[in-house]
């Protein structure tokens, strides 16, 4: 009872006290006596800021503003030239190293140097150069060039190594263009040998730029060198195995929280991190484990943890471990990067960076804390408790940005070169450069070239990102090959139909015949202006040319003989608005494995799914032509053009390439052409019987140069909400499609 | 830790009067100091408010006061300063040691006024208007710390913003008198004009061995990136001048620097003359006398100019380096929404590792200068509109205040001591726009493999029979991968083992702790698949072909909800509210959650991240569940959800006709009143409306019913 009662009135009276703290703004005696003694002193020291009431002067008097300035003498071309005299080697920038005007008169281009007899080239070395001689930057003629880059092999030079390349020194001095390596870039993957591995090449680079990989902060110049990944012999040159996650588990943590094995070396640099792994293994779900076992004489070297070390690291897998942990730990070795780095970006392990000092893989555009863990090496005790302090969302975000940065930079050696190429033509033209936005977010900075525009809203992937939505019209495109001869022909009752459409803006007629432009009044009369533009080669590829009168977002694609009603038309462009990215269209046709010959095959019978709608009724993205005409290869477009045939499945590669996805079939068309072959008696290209094989081998030849096959398939495809419903037909807003 | 020292004592002390025994009354007052310390904790988290400021300038203290230190003669000098310093190598990160907060401790050192042995001081002004607002931004901040010994980042009370009023070699006697300087580690020195004639160094010249530096005017060769920070210079109109509407822009391209090197100068006349009266080019008036008047007049042919004011009226401002490389003029662009156009090579852009400079400016190389006005001309009209608004906000942000310049400098540090807790390129970059920008947490463009199948979790009450039925339904679904029955009946236990339908997959029973809707979105550990269904207890209705149809449409749409019956919300224009319509119309905008693929991670979001009271909510009033998940998941992802396959029934035939009318009536008003209510907690109306459903590519077309892979898919 006693203690009760006391209890009572302790509680009481603390409620009080607390109370009367927040109403009355009471202080402790206690409190305020030390906050008065501290006062009277005048200064106190260990307080914040004081508010001072005195009058202060500016930093910079207003007097100073101007005369200060007008004691500039120098002339700044002069101190440019001072500039670029003065910053070489070691303080070489873009600025200082670089000769822009090389790059003036003809773009970007870049030349390599013709291999030389009897120099040996490794296999990485030729991919990477074969990729260059590929891409669309390539030139032949180094009077055009804006980039060198050398034949000589010079990405190992670890002296110990079989691939050291002898005497570069002289070979690259007698080089007829080196000119001190001005406006040359240098591919290293290996530099220096045990026991220090320095990030000495082992002969003057002068003026020329690096793509290296583990490459330090300190010796990398900021927007000169590239730091590239450290990527093996086996890489793919092109394509590349796509990322390991298949689908994002919730809760997103995986069987193990992070793991690590690999060697720990007994002598020389690059074990110090190595050798405190142990005290932060679990056996659990922190697994960390070293072998000691590496070289031939390691036993002279072991130490008394080695057996230990050595009996728990074979016990587990290193691609079990991989696959089933959340997150990977990526130490030092020897240099400062690792294969390790790569693996577990692709296997979805978001990669926990204990590597100070290393200038990450592109880190010019990457973000990396978007995608990787960069830890201290200084505080590897406190790594568990920080992976563990990360929030599963983030955890989630983080893994998949991780398959996002693999596919899109790093998945094959033409990627990694592209990439670093594309990074040097940005700081050439900085002010036409992409924002960091296009290279951290889907589809990356290879698919979304800033030439086109400045503005990610003229782009179709960064309408949610930018809160905006696609321009709500659209521009149709009529590929006209035949000579206008009868007021009946097909292209005239689709220019009508489309022309009625409330969401055409206007229609582009392509005159791809070899017959004159009909008269202007043979055209029949549109609410919509109807622009004739007459095909400069009239080629195939000229279709998906981005004529700059197309001045919407959405572009509609036309065979001449394509037959669409207006209701058709306006379904398919309310759905397209959903799916700005993708094909949105009406002839589907599919793609499947041909095992029996090995190859790809087509089809346009009647399945289940599709994987590409043709274009001869479509609604894309105008950016689409942009790509198609500038990002595909000049050899794919005139296969394209010799045949007169296959563009419509060039574009499904492209656009699947970049969006990863199927593209949309709406509502069902029953005019299939090629089922309409000999029908018409009219020289149309599909009544072509060699016509359908050659789309097989277009196929296949897309397939090889994208390294991979980009279609997808699709079982859905879209109609209007009441299609085919036995509901009255006046509740239907999409009637019409019900007819055909 | 305790900040009782802080607030104000403006009444006596209170102590309780109590008649009781002497015990009791120590044990009272120790009671009450642990209370008192405890609300004075508190007192943290309380509005900051309440800790008044006339406390301070009551006791008007004065920069005289600070204490005096006089130099000796001889006193060390820190070496120059390492260029190749880096955090991992100059910073001792175990100052900062591991925080849950992942926030650094930044410790101010107190005036004092330094001396040389004559007893002249370091510095021409001494401490400036702007280094001590900085300095009171800090201590205000939560970075502050006033414990020493716990400070991660030290900084020196010295003011070195401008090198022109300093005394180098003094300043840098200064520096090491400090005591905690210990070869400048941890130690972040703010400085704007850096350099002084003839040469103008791009960085201090003041010698500083390691201490980090916050510059104004750093070019590529003086910037240790990753260690330095670079800052703007700041522009002190901008504390003068307000410069809120934004007038039309008259002019396409304005300079309006006063000291700009005469062949530049040249160089522009030859663009004014070429493009006329796009062009506005100004100078200073050579009337006016040197002071405030003249830096906020600007003169061309006699007319006067207000500035700041004229940069509003233009598209395009003029930005180019001086003796330096840092402008104030950048600041006065930015504020007044105009996009700056900076011609001042190797000079490393305010805040760079963190800003994306693209988005809101133009950068030419110097050298093309007279190419500037075709290169501006080609930049697309929306891309400048949007460059404007980004400048304006890149200004609010982190240049209008040394508050915005100090805190965004300790940011980022802060955000490289731990970089797996730093602020995003989105939270740096993006601004607090009025339309609603969406980051979709499932955003990698993904089709889940087949195989792992989905998991059905049927919420089910009493109604056993249809519960068993639905159960034998949905096992004839070929990617059933598991049945997780959710017993939401707590007064009965749910069937004895042996009497439930024998299927081909798991079948688990959670039992719930109460009555509530919101269990069914529970994301239980037993649900092992991405893919969920969920599905009432009396939906018998529904095909095996629908149901795996339905799962395929899912897997092409992994981040969406796909389900069968959709409903749609109007727009009541007489109510001026929003409308439920259930109606067989058109349009869809939301499918309901009695037979509905989702991924799991909505179950998450839907359990720990509903906004506001809806949860609990819905749980009081046993509807509108499904309305709240369409409201998430299209909010989230700024995606409709896709209706699958004609269905739009959901009452089985068989079922009596219990519901009557008036019934059918109340709970329509009801889910009406839920949009309106989720609607107002969301801040935004999320559902979007589409006009298609998905349906399998041969549906009812003349084709072989056998050779279609969902034949029976039909009825409505």
């Amino acid at each position: 009872m006693q203690a009760k009662k006391r209890y009572l009135i302790l509680l009481s009276a603390g409620a009080c006290l607390v109370l009367l703290f927040y109403l009355g703004g009471v202080q402790l005696p206690a409190a305020s006596r030390s906050r008065h003694d501290r006062s009277r002193n005048g200064y106190r020291p260990d307080q914040p800021w004081p508010h001072f009431s005195d009058p202060l002067h500016l930093f910079l008097p207003w007097d100073q503003t101007d005369t200060e300035e007008y004691n500039l003498h120098i002339s700044p071309r002069h101190k440019r030239d001072v500039n670029t005299s003065v910053y070489k080697g070691k303080r070489c920038r873009m600025d200082s190293c670089f000769d822009f005007s090389l790059c003036q008169k003809n773009g970007f281009k870049v030349y390599v140097y013709p291999q030389q007899k009897g120099e040996k080239i490794s296999e990485s070395y030729q991919n990477i150069l074969s990729t260059i001689e590929g891409s669309r930057f390539y030139t032949s003629d180094p009077g055009q060039a804006c980039l060198f880059v050398l034949s000589l092999d010079t990405l190992d030079r670890d002296q110990l190594s079989p691939q050291y390349v002898h005497n570069l020194k002289t070979k690259v001095q007698n080089l007829p263009l080196w000119n001190d390596g001005r406006n040359h870039l240098i591919f290293n993957l290996y530099s220096g040998t045990w026991p220090d591995y320095t990030e000495d090449l082992g002969f003057d680079i002068g003026q020329a730029m690096l793509a290296k990989a583990s490459i330090s902060t300190e010796n990398v110049r900021p927007n000169f060198d590239v730091s590239i990944p450290l990527f093996s012999k086996e890489h793919p040159r092109t394509g590349g195995e796509r990322g390991y996650l298949k689908y994002n588990s919730i809760p997103p943590f995986r069987k193990y929280m992070l793991v690590f094995k690999g060697k720990r070396y007994l002598t020389g640099i690059g074990s110090d991190t190595r050798n405190a792994l142990h005290h932060v293994h679990n056996a659990e779900d922190v697994v960390l484990l070293t072998t000691c076992k590496h070289g031939k004489d390691w036993q002279k070297h072991k130490d008394a943890r080695c057996d230990k070390d050595n009996a728990e690291y074979d016990k587990y897998d290193y691609k079990e471990m991989l696959h089933n942990s959340t997150f990977c730990l990526v130490p030092r070795g020897r240099r400062l990067g690792s294969f390790r780095f790569l693996e577990a970006l692709q296997a979805a392990c978001v990669p926990v960076m204990l590597s100070n000092g290393w200038e990450l893989p592109f880190s010019e555009i990457i973000d990396w804390n978007t995608a990787a863990v960069i830890g201290d090496e200084r505080l590897l005790l406190q790594i568990p408790t920080t992976v563990r302090s990360i929030h599963q969302d983030k955890i989630l975000s983080l893994r998949q940005q991780t398959q996002f940065l693999w596919e899109a930079y790093f998945s094959s050696v033409e990627k990694i070169v592209l990439t670093t190429l594309e990074i040097i033509q940005d700081r050439v033209f900085e002010h036409g450069s992409r924002s960091s936005l296009m290279w951290n977010s889907h589809p990356g900075g290879l698919f979304a070239l800033p030439q086109y525009s400045g503005y990610l809203g003229d782009f179709p992937f960064y309408y949610a990102t930018l809160g905006i939505k696609p321009y709500p019209k659209f521009t149709a495109v009529i590929h006209a090959v035949s000579p206008l001869v009868s007021q009946s022909q097909p292209i005239l009752k689709l220019l009508v139909a489309v022309a009625k459409s409330q969401y055409c803006a206007q229609i582009i007629v392509l005159w791809n015949c070899d017959k004159p432009l009909p008269a202007k009044h043979r055209w029949p009369a549109t609410s919509v202006p109807v622009i004739v533009i007459e095909g400069e080669n009239k080629v195939m590829s000229s279709r998906f040319l981005p004529y700059e009168t197309i001045v919407t977002d959405a572009v509609l694609s036309l065979d001449e003989d394509t037959v669409l009603s207006t209701t058709e038309v306006d379904f398919a462009f309310t759905v397209w608005q959903s799916f700005p990215e993708r094909i949105v269209g009406y002839p589907a046709r599919s793609h499947f494995w041909d095992s029996n010959k090995e190859r790809w095959g087509y089809t346009s019978k009647w399945t289940n799914d599709y994987s590409m709608v043709l274009t001869g009724a479509a609604i894309y993205h105008r950016y689409y032509h942009y790509l198609y005409t500038n990002y595909l290869p000049t050899s794919l477009k005139s296969m394209v053009d010799q045949l007169a045939n296959c563009e419509d499945i060039l574009m499904n590669f492209l656009v699947s390439a970049v969006t990863k996805l199927p593209p949309i079939k709406v509502t069902q068309k029953k005019q299939y052409k090629e089922t309409m072959m000999g029908q018409s008696s009219r020289a149309s290209r599909w009544a072509d019987p060699d016509h359908f094989a050659q789309r097989q081998t277009c196929m296949n030849k897309f397939a090889s140069w994208f390294g991979a096959m980009p279609l997808v398939h699709s079982q859905m495809r879209l109609d209007p909400v009441l299609f085919k419903d036995q509901v009255s037909i006046l509740r239907k807003k999409y009637r019409d499609i019900e007819r055909l | 830790m305790y900040a009782s020292g802080k607030y104000s004592s403006r009444g006596p002390a209170l102590i309780p009067r109590m008649k009781t025994k002497h015990r009791i009354y120590y044990i009272t007052l120790f009671s009450v100091v642990l209370l008192g310390l405890i609300a004075t904790g508190m007192f943290q988290f309380w509005p900051h408010s309440i800790e008044s400021a006339a406390d301070w300038t009551l006791d008007k203290r004065s920069v005289h006061d600070a204490p005096l230190v006089r130099l000796p003669v001889s006193s060390p000098i820190p070496e120059r300063g390492d260029l190749s310093c880096r955090m991992h190598t100059c910073f001792d990160v175990y100052r900062c040691g591991y925080n849950p907060k992942n926030r650094i401790k930044v410790y101010i050192y107190p005036l004092q006024k330094f001396v040389d042995e004559l007893g002249v001081p370091i510095s021409s002004t001494g401490l400036s208007r702007e280094y001590n607002d900085l300095l009171s931004a800090i201590s205000d901040s939560n970075f502050y710390t006033d414990d020493v010994t716990r400070a991660c980042l030290f900084i020196p009370s010295i003011d070195v913003l401008n090198q022109n009023s300093l005394r180098i070699r003094e300043t840098a006697q200064a520096l090491t008198m400090l005591p905690r300087w210990d070869k400048g580690m941890n130690h972040l020195l703010f400085n704007m004009l850096p350099g002084g004639p003839p040469d103008y160094n791009t960085a201090l010249d003041v010698p500083r061995d390691r201490a980090l530096l916050a510059g104004g005017g750093f070019s590529t060769w003086t910037y240790r990136q990753g260690y330095d920070v670079s800052i703007p210079v700041y522009s002190p109109l901008s504390a003068d001048v307000e410069l809120p509407e934004r007038q039309p822009r008259h002019y396409f391209i304005l300079s309006s620097q006063t000291a700009i090197h005469r062949e530049y100068r040249a160089e522009l006349e030859r663009l004014k003359e070429e493009n006329g009266e796009a062009l506005l080019l100004l100078d200073k008036c050579s009337n006016l006398s040197q002071g405030v008047a003249s830096a906020r007049k600007r003169c061309y042919k006699g007319q006067v100019y207000d500035y700041p004011q004229i940069l509003q009226e233009s598209s395009f401002c003029v930005v180019l380096r001086g003796a330096r490389l840092g402008q104030a003029a950048l600041s006065d662009v930015l504020q007044a929404g105009c996009v700056p156009v900076i011609l001042a090579d190797s000079y490393i852009l305010p805040f760079s590792e963190v800003l994306d400079w693209k988005r809101a400016s133009v950068v030419i190389p110097e050298e093309k200068l007279s190419e500037m006005y075709t290169i501006l001309k080609s930049i697309p009209h929306r891309q400048v509109e949007e460059m404007q608004r980004q400048a304006r906000w890149f200004w609010e942000a982190y240049f209008s205040s040394m508050k915005a310049i100090g805190l965004t400098t300790l940011q980022i540090i802060n955000d490289r001591i731990y970089p797996y807790a730093a602020r995003t390129y989105e939270q740096w970059n993006n601004p607090p726009l009025a339309v609603k920008i969406v980051n979709s947490p499932l955003f990698l463009p993904l089709i889940p493999p087949r195989a792992p199948g989905f998991t059905a979790v049927v919420l089910t009450y009493d109604r056993v029979e249809s519960l068993f039925r639905v159960i034998t339904e949905i096992s004839k679904v070929p990617s059933l991968a598991k049945l997780l029955v959710v017993w939401n009946n707590q007064n009965k236990s749910p069937p004895e083992e042996s009497l439930w339908p024998k299927i081909g997959v798991p079948l688990k029973v959670v039992r719930t702790k109460e009555n509530k809707l919101s269990n069914r979105f529970f994301p239980y550990d037993e649900i092992e698949t991405e893919a969920v269904l969920a599905i009432d207890d009396d939906i018998i209705m529904l095909t095996s072909d629908e149901l795996q149809f339905g799962y395929e449409v899912w897997r092409e749409f992994p981040d969406r909800l796909v389900g069968y019956p959709g409903r749609l919300h109007l727009w009541d224009h007489e109510m001026g509210k929003w409308k439920y319509e259930s109606e067989w119309t058109n349009e869809v905008s939301m499918v309901l959650t009695g037979a509905a693929f989702y991924h799991k991670y909505f179950n998450y979001l839907y359990t720990y991240k509903m906004p506001g009271d809806i949860k609990n909510w819905v749980d009081a009033h046993m509807n509108c569940e499904d309305i709240a998940m369409n409201f998430l998941v299209a909010n989230i992802t700024g995606k409709a959800p896709i209706k699958v396959t004609p269905r739009k029934k959901f009452k089985c035939p068989e079922c009596t006709a219990i519901d009557g009318l008036s019934l059918d009536q109340t709970h329509m008003v009801e889910r009406s009143e839920c949009i309106n209510k989720f609607a107002s907690v969301f801040g935004t109306m999320p559902l979007k409306v589409v006009e298609h459903r998905a349906d399998p590519v041969l549906y009812k077309d003349d084709f072989p019913e056998k050779l279609k892979s969902f034949p029976n898919i039909g009825s409505l």
